[in-house]
């Protein structure tokens, strides 16, 4: 390959480098994304200068064809999905990845086969390594991946699916592909290849089919990282730096974002793996006792008279599409002069940064939103709290009930403020399954119902401010 | 109405350093509608000077302020300070009622409303006026100093000019405000407290049942088996004290060279900050009881934090109080033995170990492989490591944002798929490709569609 595609393909990974950089600030992010832009088309138009100089007319056209059907279902689906269904349209991007990936991986021993790529010695045992290291983590991050937008999109059902020894099973394939992947350095056979695929394609199923719903966020994260780790993959195969320093950057966001999440619910990565998080048996204390309810109107009455307002939103808030009466109530409030901020735990969402977007998508200012801790120290000097379809992400036994399974996830700590308002359906537990003494705090009301119609009757019943 | 006066005394309490209010909690108590009248010099050992006060808003008397509506103290009044409180006024101190049934006889007998700080229920509602966690908090970290102070070493390891000085082993039990334990428990609790006391070089315990005398968590034995020059803070010295031979206020040197710390006064070693504290506390509560903000003092005996904490009034002794009924009760737990031991030497080499070996491995692939390949993994570490920096920076309201932009770049594999095109293989090998270019296409227009789509919904206000 000539120096100069090398010479583009670094000018296209420095750009990647700082189009990531760029989303360090709100101010930088939109130049970001130009950046990545620009880098990408260097790198394709790099990439097809060299290719057509040698492309017979059929892959000239299968190319054109396959990049303008491509380019014409992304722009589609970027267009016309909702922001609720975000992760949904990420973890399928990451199966494509990983798709790819398997693809070129394939391509890359059937090309050695047939002869059109020469190699000889150690060379070509690392070629078959790469190719089956390659094939491996491709196809794991495709079936995992596509698992994880079935659950997401509610297709198949988030429970955790709990094969007996199913850890032993994940460890075994792990093992087996090791071997296989020695066999099939020494002696390459398309049925060894064949196998090792097969055997990822299951891995990956599995892998994502044991994760319940609740760690989903993590989930997409890690498969986000996987889809790095492919494309990487495909560059030590390929001999691209391009698509090394791509998939290392990839790869290590994935892992980042992962660690954020564990972090927020107190999970171990391992333990996230491992799986069935509703299947670990709770000893956690007995919560009973008497809730107090409020309606509509003593909520805008509270809301009228308090000077500084939090707001904890969940995923329940999008779920009931109350983000754009919440949106409007922030408004109204701080048109009055009420200090309206929005508390974000990480995993509000289900993937990261999610919360912010449906927020963003509401035409709430971003510089109201703010993270869990930048707002956990001011909850105790603020009159009103709203938990708007939160549950877990405010639950206190989180860190005064060592027996609890979210013990020591750290938490939005509301019930340190003067009044909190609960917007509930019912009194029904949270993702984890785990019963909220929160309800039964002192300053604490529930307003039951419809997240959006509560608020719109709050609107209603909102008293114009002189 | 007159709005009432609220003294802050001058604590006569042998050696008490601390005051019922900061300047900065009077300033918020005058606030609530009261007039506050200080003691001359109530402040000084507690490094607060009269002329600070009278900024806050409060007058300074010189003399007694024991005639105040509402009397604010950190300890109990004295027998002959008892008689110069008015008939039906309040007074607000630490009253210890399960211990002094005398001064509470008397508190009645004086016709006054007597509440007590460190009777406050150990309710979520009522933390914000417990005076034994704020006081306890302080005396904590007091004991580390002292123990410190005693030990006559460093803490932590460190290599100086004179050679490499190995870390302190240290223990804190934290037993808490536990509940008594079953017969079983205490005897594995105590195996622990014996096997980690021989390895520690500082213990630190804290351990008490109220309305009980502190359980003997280290014996005699136990403290011989230290090694000499060891020091042990026993918090809970006033109480009984938690180790055998600890002498309440005093410290002591046992024969083998251990130092045993009895301070009993370990708050009011920091004055400024435990008078801060306790100020807060009793603002707290008289926040509670003033609900219109107007300076009276409204006594709710329906509300479970006041009447928790109200010994005597008007003529009646309340003490002690009914349980408390809590609306969510959690089902009591064991409070977990908690000697908590810091080996910081052996968990950060054991922290260390799958980084050398991840580097020893790293090393030898590189090693051996051959040129190219090393070159190539090269760039993948150090892409790696660019890639953590970056992405640690990410603005976490960005985070959707990055998956996506992430998504698009990671379709850089259509190169992969692309170059495979143009070498031309069969026709499988083609069609392989152009898919593989195809799903690549999807993310990348897809992914930074979707991301400027995401990102020109952030506006600012």
């Amino acid at each position: 390959m000539a120096t100069w595609t090398t010479a583009a393909y670094l000018i296209a990974a420095l750009l990647f480098v700082i189009s990531l950089a760029g989303l360090s600030k709100h101010e930088s992010s939109r130049a970001g994304v130009v950046f990545g832009i620009t880098g990408m088309a260097i790198a394709l138009v790099a990439t097809a200068i060299v290719a057509l100089g040698s492309a017979s007319g059929l892959g000239i056209a299968l190319l054109l064809v396959a990049l303008v059907i491509g380019a014409a279902i992304g722009l589609w689906r970027a267009r016309v999905v909702e922001m609720t269904g975000m992760p949904e349209l990420i973890a399928l991007m990451h199966s494509f990845v990983g798709l790819a990936a398997v693809l070129v991986g394939w391509n890359g021993y059937l090309e050695v086969e047939s002869g059109h790529m020469e190699l000889a010695g150690s060379l070509l045992g690392i070629h078959h390594g790469e190719v089956a290291i390659g094939v491996f983590i491709g196809a794991v991050t495709f079936t995992g991946s596509i698992v994880a937008y079935l659950k997401l999109s509610a297709k198949i059902k988030s429970a955790p699916l709990m094969l007996p020894g199913k850890n032993a099973l994940n460890l075994g394939a792990l093992l087996v592909f090791a071997a296989l992947t020695v066999w099939f350095v020494i002696t390459p056979a398309l049925w060894i290849l064949t196998v090792l695929t097969v055997l990822a394609l299951l891995l990956g199923v599995h892998l994502v089919a044991s994760i319940g719903g609740g760690d989903m966020p993590v989930v997409v994260s890690m498969l986000n990282s996987y889809s790095g780790w492919a494309a990487a993959a495909s560059g030590f195969l390929l001999g691209n730096d391009l698509l090394i320093i791509t998939g290392a950057l990839v790869g290590s966001s994935g892992a980042y974002l992962s660690y954020i999440m564990c972090k927020a619910m107190n999970r171990s990565f391992i333990s996230v793996i491992a799986g069935g998080f509703g299947a670990t048996s709770s000893s956690a204390a007995a919560v009973e006792g008497e809730h107090r309810e409020i309606d509509a109107a003593g909520v805008a009455e509270l809301l009228a008279e308090a000077s500084s307002v939090v707001i904890t939103p969940g995923y329940g808030m999008a779920v009931a599409q109350a983000q754009y009466p919440v949106a409007e109530l922030t408004r109204k409030l701080r048109d009055a002069g009420v200090n309206v901020r929005f508390g974000v735990h990480p995993v509000a969402g289900r993937l990261p940064g999610h919360m912010n977007v449906l927020l963003a998508e509401a035409q709430v200012p971003y510089d109201i939103v703010l993270e869990m801790d930048e707002i956990n120290d001011d909850l105790a000097e603020t009159d009103v709290v709203l938990v708007i379809g939160a549950n877990d992400t405010v639950n206190p036994a989180a860190s005064e009930d060592p027996g609890s399974p979210i013990a020591g996830m750290p938490v939005l700590k509301v019930w340190e403020a003067k009044d909190v308002i609960v917007f509930k359906r019912s009194m029904a537990t949270g993702y984890a399954g785990v019963q909220n003494p929160l309800f039964f705090r002192e300053n604490i009301q529930m307003l039951f119902g419809d997240a959006k119609d509560r608020v719109q009757d709050i609107l209603v019943a909102l008293p114009v401010r002189a | 109405m007159k709005a009432l006066r609220v003294g802050v005394v001058a604590e006569s309490t042998k050696g008490e350093t601390r005051v019922a209010l900061s300047p900065e909690t009077t300033a918020k108590v005058v606030a609530l509608g009261y007039t506050v009248a200080v003691e001359s010099g109530a402040g000084a050992r507690a490094g607060f000077a009269d002329a600070a006060y009278v900024e806050a808003g409060a007058e300074v008397v010189a003399g007694s302020v024991w005639d105040a509506d509402v009397v604010l103290m950190v300890n109990a009044p004295q027998a002959d300070e008892i008689p110069q409180l008015r008939r039906g006024s309040t007074v607000i101190g630490s009253l210890a009622p399960r211990f002094e049934e005398e001064r509470t006889a008397a508190l009645t007998a004086a016709g006054v409303t007597a509440l007590s700080m460190d009777a406050v229920p150990r309710i979520s509602r009522a933390q914000s006026m417990d005076v034994l966690s704020s006081m306890a908090n302080i005396a904590g970290y007091r004991a580390v100093i002292e123990a410190a102070h005693a030990f006559g070493r460093f803490f932590t390891g460190q290599v100086t000019a004179a050679g490499k000085v190995p870390p302190v082993e240290q223990e804190a039990s934290t037993d808490g405000y536990a509940k008594a334990t079953s017969a079983d428990y205490d005897k594995r609790a105590a195996e622990i407290y014996s096997e980690q006391a021989a390895e520690c070089d500082i213990i630190i315990t804290t351990a008490l049942i109220p309305g009980r005398a502190a359980p003997r968590l280290i014996t005699a034995a136990d403290v011989a088996s230290m090694r000499p020059g060891s020091v042990i803070v026993d918090m809970a010295a006033a109480q009984g004290g938690n180790v055998e031979g600890s002498v309440a206020g005093e410290v002591v040197t046992t024969d083998h060279g251990v130092t045993i710390i009895g301070y009993t006064d370990l708050a009011a070693r920091l004055p400024a900050q435990a008078s801060q504290l306790y100020g807060t506390n009793v603002l707290n509560l008289l926040k509670l009881m003033t609900p219109e903000k107007d300076g009276h003092l409204v006594l709710d005996l329906e509300d479970t934090v006041v009447r928790g904490i109200t010994v005597a009034h008007g003529g009646e002794t309340l003490w002690p109080p009914p349980p408390v009924s809590v609306s969510a009760a959690p089902a009591a737990q064991p409070v977990a033995p908690a000697p908590v031991e810091e080996k910081k030497e052996r968990s950060s080499l054991v922290r260390a170990l799958p980084g050398a070996l991840g580097a020893l491995a790293l090393f030898l692939v590189t090693a051996f492989a051959p040129a190219e390949l090393a070159g190539h993994l090269t760039v993948f570490v150090l892409a790696i490591v660019i890639g953590f920096y970056v992405i640690g920076n990410v603005h976490h309201a960005l985070h959707t944002p990055l998956m996506s932009v992430t998504n698009a770049i990671s379709g850089i594999i259509v190169v992969g798929a692309i170059l495979q095109l143009g070498t031309g293989g069969g026709g499988l090998v083609l069609g392989l490709a152009a898919v593989a270019v195809l799903l690549a296409a999807i993310n990348i227009v897809g992914g930074f569609a979707v991301t400027r789509r995401m990102l020109a919904m952030f506006s600012r206000s």
